[in-house]
């Protein structure tokens, strides 16, 4: 069911100022790939152009084979994680993660009892059971995230696209909603892409990183190929905080991996 | 309640003592403010319209011209206002929800009919539709009638209060950025459910605000109406225009009355407005709120 992402030298432009230029990656089914760099350097842009939010002006996207130009936003089936979340305020956590269901067309459109059934089976994935009669204001900044994120998994997504998951939320639950996210993409293996400013973020969380910056990427490796060889100076010197501090927490993909060895 | 729970609040006061006179003396002058040039007025016409007893008051009504005036002026509200709410709807959604050439022109439009004079608003339709105007000819030779007719007053009308639900929705809108609407769109919402189900549902408050103002405005509008109607009675006056004929022919009860009735159309819209904000003030936080 994971879908590949196959970005293939992407070019944007917003009035004659170039955001990206000339970007390639290539994610495979089920990873959980970073989009790092500073403010500025196209991340976002790229992960929009993913999402079909944006416009290219060069390049293609592929998901598997499938050339997403063709594809109308109902038709790409991107699950967007919007850095504010985006949800929509006069709507209760039910009806927000009923919404993508429900705006189907008459003919695909599942039964008022599927759809109830499909949200409360959700609500549990992202542990809000309870809290389904609730509003948008009523929630805490961690639970309007897990509620955005289900919004986004209720429409069976190819691909799951969060801009700055964690950007809008205190220190302390960052970290443990870090560690969450990790585990639920390793129960439901969608393929993600996630953009981060946050370092510590990326080499914690992430299977591979790309690094931007100024509109290409300037690096694509594991998180420990890039603390082990920096490609560039940009990125030796825009990772050089992340080795102390990461290497302590030690990265939750790499205590998966030790588990996995472990156990075989 | 909450002052036996709180007793700070004499110790605020004082904390701001010198501030009592100024306090007081503020609340004086908005009160002698208010009475004097809205209430007392509001006093005087209600007054005026009942002084020679209620049976004078509802044979004013009677009068086949004023009836016709209240109906035409209900008949102009009842196309200006949809005709506005369907405007300022699409011009606010255009101009918060996306970019294009020209953006900042139509903005400017919209506020064209609050800068320029009703009179000259009126005049504008007069020389365009007009017997002497530039459509003249052609209309007349097509036997359509637009100025001194009814027409001609609902297009001033319209034209009058243009920007009333556009100017509620754009500030709101435009705060409440375009993410929402993106979210829905990836979740596979059609442009049409979006805008239904959550770009409408978010501004539904402003709207209505805005339609009340805007409504309001319909039926009291003088100027731009009082060029383009020709004063004809019992066919082309509106009341406003009806109060007028009936004061300058000295009958001041009965153009009191009328007064009396239209001044109650505005204070019912604005009670309605009250209400509306008090019995959903929770719902109207909720969507400012982000």
């Amino acid at each position: 069911m994971s879908v590949s992402v196959s970005i293939r030298n992407i070019v944007k432009e917003f009035q004659r100022f170039p955001a990206l230029s000339g970007v390639s990656l290539e994610v495979k089914p089920g990873e959980l790939v970073a989009l790092l760099g500073p403010s500025g350097s196209g991340k976002t842009t790229l992960l929009r152009t993913v999402a079909g939010l944006e416009f290219q002006d060069e390049g293609e996207v592929f998901f598997d084979n499938i050339n997403a130009d063709g594809l109308s936003l109902r038709e790409r089936r991107i699950g967007f994680v919007f850095q504010h979340y985006a949800l929509f305020r006069h709507m209760t956590v039910f009806d927000n993660i009923a919404f993508g269901l429900r705006a189907r067309p008459r003919a695909t459109r599942p039964g008022a009892d599927d759809i109830r059934s499909h949200v409360y089976d959700l609500l549990s994935l992202v542990q809000l059971m309870g809290l389904e009669k609730r509003y948008p204001a009523q929630l805490s900044g961690g639970q309007r995230q897990r509620v955005a994120l289900a919004r986004a998994l209720a429409i069976e997504p190819r691909v799951l696209l969060l801009d700055e998951p964690f950007g809008a939320l205190d220190a302390k639950v960052r970290k443990d909603l870090r560690k969450w996210l990790r585990q639920l993409h390793d129960k439901t293996r969608h393929t993600t892409l996630f953009v981060t400013h946050d370092q510590d973020e990326a080499f914690e969380l992430a299977d591979r990183i790309a690094i931007l910056n100024n509109g290409v990427i300037e690096q694509v490796g594991t998180p420990a190929e890039i603390l082990s060889r920096p490609g560039t100076d940009f990125v030796a010197d825009f990772v050089a905080d992340v080795g102390l501090s990461t290497l302590k927490a030690t990265p939750l993909t790499w205590q998966r991996d030790v588990k996995l060895k472990a156990a075989q | 309640m909450s002052e036996a729970a709180y007793p700070v609040r004499p110790q605020r006061r004082s904390e701001i003592g010198e501030g009592g006179i100024i306090q007081w003396l503020l609340v004086t002058v908005a009160v002698v403010f208010l009475t004097s040039v809205l209430l007392l007025p509001l006093a005087v016409v209600f007054g005026e319209g009942l002084r020679k007893g209620w049976e004078t008051f509802f044979a004013a009504f009677t009068e086949p011209d004023t009836l016709a005036a209240v109906r035409l002026t209900l008949l102009v509200a009842a196309i200006a206002v949809p005709f506005n709410i369907v405007f300022g709807l699409a011009a606010s959604w255009a101009i918060s929800k996306f970019e294009f050439v020209g953006k900042n022109l139509l903005l400017t439009l919209i506020d064209l009919p609050f800068s320029v004079s009703p009179v000259i608003s009126g005049l504008v339709f007069v020389l365009l539709f007009g017997a002497q105007g530039w459509l003249g000819p052609w209309l007349e030779a097509h036997d359509l009638k637009i100025i001194f007719a009814v027409p001609g007053i609902v297009l001033a009308t319209v034209f009058v209060t243009f920007p009333f639900v556009a100017r509620e929705l754009i500030p709101l809108m435009q705060a409440q950025g375009t993410s929402e609407e993106e979210a829905a769109l990836t979740l596979g919402a059609s442009g049409w459910h979006t805008f239904r189900h959550v770009t409408l549902p978010n501004v539904k408050w402003a709207l209505l605000y805005g339609v009340l103002l805007c409504n309001a405005r319909a039926m009291g509008e003088f100027g731009a109406v009082s060029v383009v109607s020709g004063h004809i009675r019992g066919l082309t006056n509106t009341m406003p225009l009806q109060i007028e004929i009936l004061y300058n022919e000295y009958n001041f009860t009965a153009a009191f009355a009328v007064a009396t009735l239209l001044a109650a159309l505005a204070l019912l819209t604005l009670v309605l407005k009250s209400l509306l904000e008090w019995r959903f003030a929770g719902e109207l936080a909720a969507t400012k709120r982000h």
